[in-house]
């Protein structure tokens, strides 16, 4: 018995073009897919079907995209979710977080609550699927994996420690088929009510060299990051922690 | 007895032939459709034949003396055979005739048996090594059984022991030469040459004339297959002109990616889509396999997947696309497109282009260069440099055109150099700017003919904007494509590269120019501006304009060896032996140079890549601009500027 898959898809942007093209993520969670299902693999994607970049998910090999009809701005979480209900999906693959439209990555959180299905952060491999139950890899920092055993239904994220997506060819591309299903539109308020401004670059923590000699600079550029100059606060007040945070604050020069 | 045997012999042989010819037929028949002038190439074949083949081979003189012996003298003594012992025409005059034309057949298969005696190792073996004495055997018996045709001896001369040998004698050499010119033996390169000249997919060779640029996909025909899978999807005249290999190995003595020992060889690949389009193995093979890899254990059929049966992906990925196996095969067989043929398949339905292929294209998709960066930062190279845009100006005389060398830093200095050049000439002149999108080069190579056609066609709708006189660019592989690849998208437009343009600058006195200081310099013909666009002399003009006596390689000219930078091969990267830029530095420092002059972002990027020391590596324009004489400063004059009022 295979299992169903179902992935999820976006249309992203190039990082330094902002053109439009597969999501990096996505893509993952496709190739996943894939590897897992292969031809029975479904893709989902609720937006707009005329959009030609989602045929660059069908050059990986798909024989067809199915398209929940929805203009832009419209609140892609209760139709995926219905959608998803019905169609009977076991394992539900996302990318961790969309590179368009509002980006929050909260989607998966929200979808897995709405099913009432377990989530997994940062799949990285299912190592394998038995009588109800996937014993997977989730991606930790540093290239650690931690094991993990899931019951069936779930959602799960990929992020960059999934596996890297195959090429997207022209010819499958081409003659894939997006299949069209109707939904109910409902407008997602908090998107279209809310004004998006361009993303300040986060500012860099400024770094005060303190070490005298090249052996110490050698140190202080390979050793582990350690929080050796933070202090363990416990059993304060409120008002104690406050003033502890703001003293540091000043002394960071942040707030002067 | 022999009157009796002699017309038997020849006409089995000639039946056999026919029948072998039809099936020969029949094979290439499988292929494609293609639009070819049948009558018209069959009436302008002799023409092709015996002019432009064979300035092809006449670059080596010792066998194409050898070849006109042999062949005028096989035509002659069979057509002349066939009247006298096939149709017992047993006139004096024809004896003679045939008696003249076996001897000089026989004088030229003795040179073809010296040169066979020692062969070097492009040549292949086995039946090959059979031909000379063929040849031989085919002259030597004519000859005799023709002595008493010209009543030289008696009819009855020598008794049944001389007829019974020369009997066997006619039969070994019609059996080489009629039955086994259609039946696959080494006499098929006569009768599938000759119709391969006729029904050439690139006519325009002949005549002098030079086609390089690809051929476009329909990628509108749904029914068309994207590039070639199987044998079949060849179209029938490529077929043919596979067919016509000789396997003298020419291509194979030429080839870089062989000479790195990247598993390519394109005398081998010819001979695998013979293979491929007539059923088998490749265990008859008696040349140099593809270095590393065995021979005898790939097999094919028309109908079967070219890929991984028959031929390894590597070999198709590791060409670098320069064109000197076409530019040195005397049968003027397209091996280049054949290759690329085989990558859009691998590409456009496979997706399989190996290692950084995938995020080219991508990038190239996506950012419109292949490096993936940001569009906006096309002209940070000439932040400093005021350049008019021609979206402002609308129209000019050169348009400067940049290429991708625009994000590499190394390259942003011939750019610099050049628009210092141009500044220095006062040419008029303009650059697209941000409007300017890549070439579709690399994509086209790469087998990605969608992305290239989707470059192609926004940048010809940019150009269609403006009005400009002439196109000038740093990059050989843009001047390419612009010049030869754009016409069949209907963009036509005056092309050139910066060297001709700097060459017409010199001759028309419009730059000041000093003399090239110190260090000897050799000069190294990119591919893409030699054997693609015949053009050797202008950079080598601008050397002599500025006093640079040019060290010349062994390789150079038509013969230049690539940087290995083509293709997209520094892309798809396939493992050899050596680099094929260590190679071309080894010819430079042959030379006892210390500066190679480069005229390609390609070939810079790749001989610089070469670990030092080394001969330095500077684009031609950067020599021009150092070689510039700064005009007399125009005499300070006064500030004219008026006094402020101060209240």
């Amino acid at each position: 018995m295979t299992t169903h898959v179902i992935s999820l898809v976006s249309i992203g942007a190039h990082p330094t073009s902002g053109r439009p093209r597969r999501a990096e993520q996505d893509a993952r969670a496709v190739e996943l897919g894939l590897q897992l299902a292969g031809d029975n693999l479904q893709v989902l994607h609720a937006g707009d079907i005329a959009e030609p970049t989602l045929r660059a998910y069908l050059g990986m090999g798909l024989a067809q995209l199915h398209v929940l009809e929805q203009p832009a701005g419209a609140d892609a979480l209760p139709v995926l979710g219905d959608y998803l209900q019905d169609a009977g999906a076991q394992v539900v693959l996302t990318g961790s977080q969309a590179e368009t439209g509002e980006g929050s990555g909260m989607l998966p959180f929200l979808l897995a609550e709405h099913l009432g299905w377990p989530l997994i952060v940062g799949l990285a491999q299912v190592e394998s699927i038995d009588s109800g139950v996937a014993h997977v890899l989730q991606a930790l920092p540093r290239g650690q994996r931690r094991r993990l055993k899931v019951r069936l239904p779930f959602v799960a994220t990929v992020d960059n420690a999934g596996p890297k997506p195959r090429q997207s060819a022209y010819g499958p591309a081409q003659r894939g088929v997006l299949q069209e299903h109707d939904v109910q539109v409902v407008d997602d308020e908090l998107f279209t009510g809310a004004v998006l401004q361009p993303a300040k670059p986060r500012p860099k923590r400024l770094k005060v060299i303190k070490a005298k000699s090249g052996a110490d600079r050698m140190k202080a550029a390979t050793a582990k990051a350690s929080g050796g100059g933070g202090q363990v606060l416990k059993g304060l007040g409120p008002e104690a922690g406050a003033e502890a945070i703001l003293k540091l604050l000043i002394e960071e020069g942040v707030v002067r | 007895m022999l009157n009796t045997l002699l017309p038997i012999l020849l006409f089995a042989a000639l039946g056999l032939a026919v029948l072998g010819a039809l099936r020969r037929v029949n094979m290439w028949r499988r292929g494609r459709a293609a639009k070819v002038d049948l009558l018209g190439g069959l009436l302008a074949m002799p023409k092709r034949y015996m002019v432009d083949l064979h300035h092809v081979v006449a670059r080596d003189k010792y066998i194409a003396n050898t070849h006109v012996a042999t062949a005028l003298g096989f035509v002659l003594s069979a057509l002349l055979a066939i009247l006298v012992h096939g149709f017992g025409l047993h006139n004096r005059i024809l004896g003679y005739a045939l008696l003249l034309a076996s001897v000089l057949m026989f004088v030229g298969a003795t040179f073809v048996y010296l040169r066979r005696r020692n062969p070097p190792a492009r040549l292949s073996k086995g039946p090959w090594m059979r031909l000379p004495k063929s040849l031989m055997a085919f002259s030597v018996s004519f000859f005799l059984v023709t002595l008493p045709v010209a009543g030289i001896l008696p009819a009855d001369f020598g008794g049944w022991l001389l007829a019974a040998l020369l009997g066997v004698g006619v039969l070994w050499g019609v059996s080489e030469m009629f039955f086994g010119m259609t039946w696959g033996g080494p006499m098929k390169h006569a009768f599938a040459g000759a119709l391969h000249l006729a029904w050439h997919r690139r006519a325009e060779r002949f005549g002098g004339g030079r086609s390089t640029g690809l051929k476009p996909l329909d990628l509108s025909d749904k029914s068309a297959p994207l590039g070639v899978e199987k044998p079949k999807d060849f179209t029938w005249n490529q077929l043919l002109g596979f067919d016509a290999c000789v396997q003298c190995g020419k291509c194979e003595a030429a080839c870089p990616a062989f000479a790195a020992g990247q598993p390519l060889n394109p005398k081998k690949l010819i001979q695998d889509m013979v293979v491929g389009l007539a059923g088998g193995t490749d265990a008859k093979f008696a040349g140099s396999p593809y270095p590393g890899k065995a021979i005898g254990e790939h097999s094919g059929n028309p109908h079967q997947p070219i890929v991984n049966g028959l031929v390894d992906a590597e070999t198709l990925w590791s060409c670098t696309t320069c064109r000197a196996c076409v530019e040195e095969c005397p049968m003027m067989i397209e091996h280049v497109d054949a290759i690329v043929d085989m990558r859009r398949h691998l590409t456009l339905e496979k997706g399989a282009t190996p290692n950084k292929g995938a995020e080219v294209l991508e990038n190239l998709i996506a950012t419109d260069n292949p490096g993936g960066f940001a569009p906006g930062g096309r002209m940070n190279w000439a932040a400093d440099l005021n350049l008019p845009l021609l979206g402002d100006k609308k129209t000019t005389d050169v348009l400067f055109w940049v290429g991708d060398g625009a994000f590499d830093m190394r390259n942003q200095r011939t750019l610099r150099a050049f628009v210092k050049v141009l500044k220095a000439a006062k040419v008029d002149f303009a650059v697209l700017g941000l409007e300017e999108r890549d070439s579709g080069d690399v994509a086209r190579r790469l087998g990605d003919e969608a992305t290239f056609q989707l470059l192609a066609a926004r940048n010809i709708q940019t150009l269609a904007k403006y009005s400009f006189q002439r196109i000038v660019t740093c990059d050989p592989h843009s001047f390419h494509v612009l010049k030869n690849e754009y016409g069949a998208f209907d963009g036509h437009y005056r092309v050139q590269h910066h060297s001709t343009y700097m060459a017409e600058l010199i001759d028309a006195g419009a730059l000041n120019l000093g003399q090239h200081k110190g260090n000897s310099v050799t000069y190294h013909d990119p591919c893409y501006l030699g054997r693609y666009n015949g053009e050797y002399e202008a950079p080598r003009q601008v050397l002599r304009a500025l006093g640079i006596e040019v060290k010349e390689m062994q390789r150079s000219g038509f013969r230049s060896r690539c940087c290995g930078g083509g293709g997209g091969a520094p892309i798809t990267d396939i493992p050899g032996k050596q680099r094929i830029p260590d190679m071309r530095m080894e010819d430079i420092r042959e030379t006892g140079a210390e500066l190679v002059a480069v005229g390609c972002p390609q070939c810079t990027a790749m001989l610089e890549g070469v670990v030092e020391p080394r001969p330095l590596i500077k684009d031609i324009a950067e020599l021009v601009a150092d070689a510039l004489l700064e005009e007399p400063a125009p005499a300070k004059t006064p500030n004219l500027r008026e006094p402020a009022e101060v209240h």
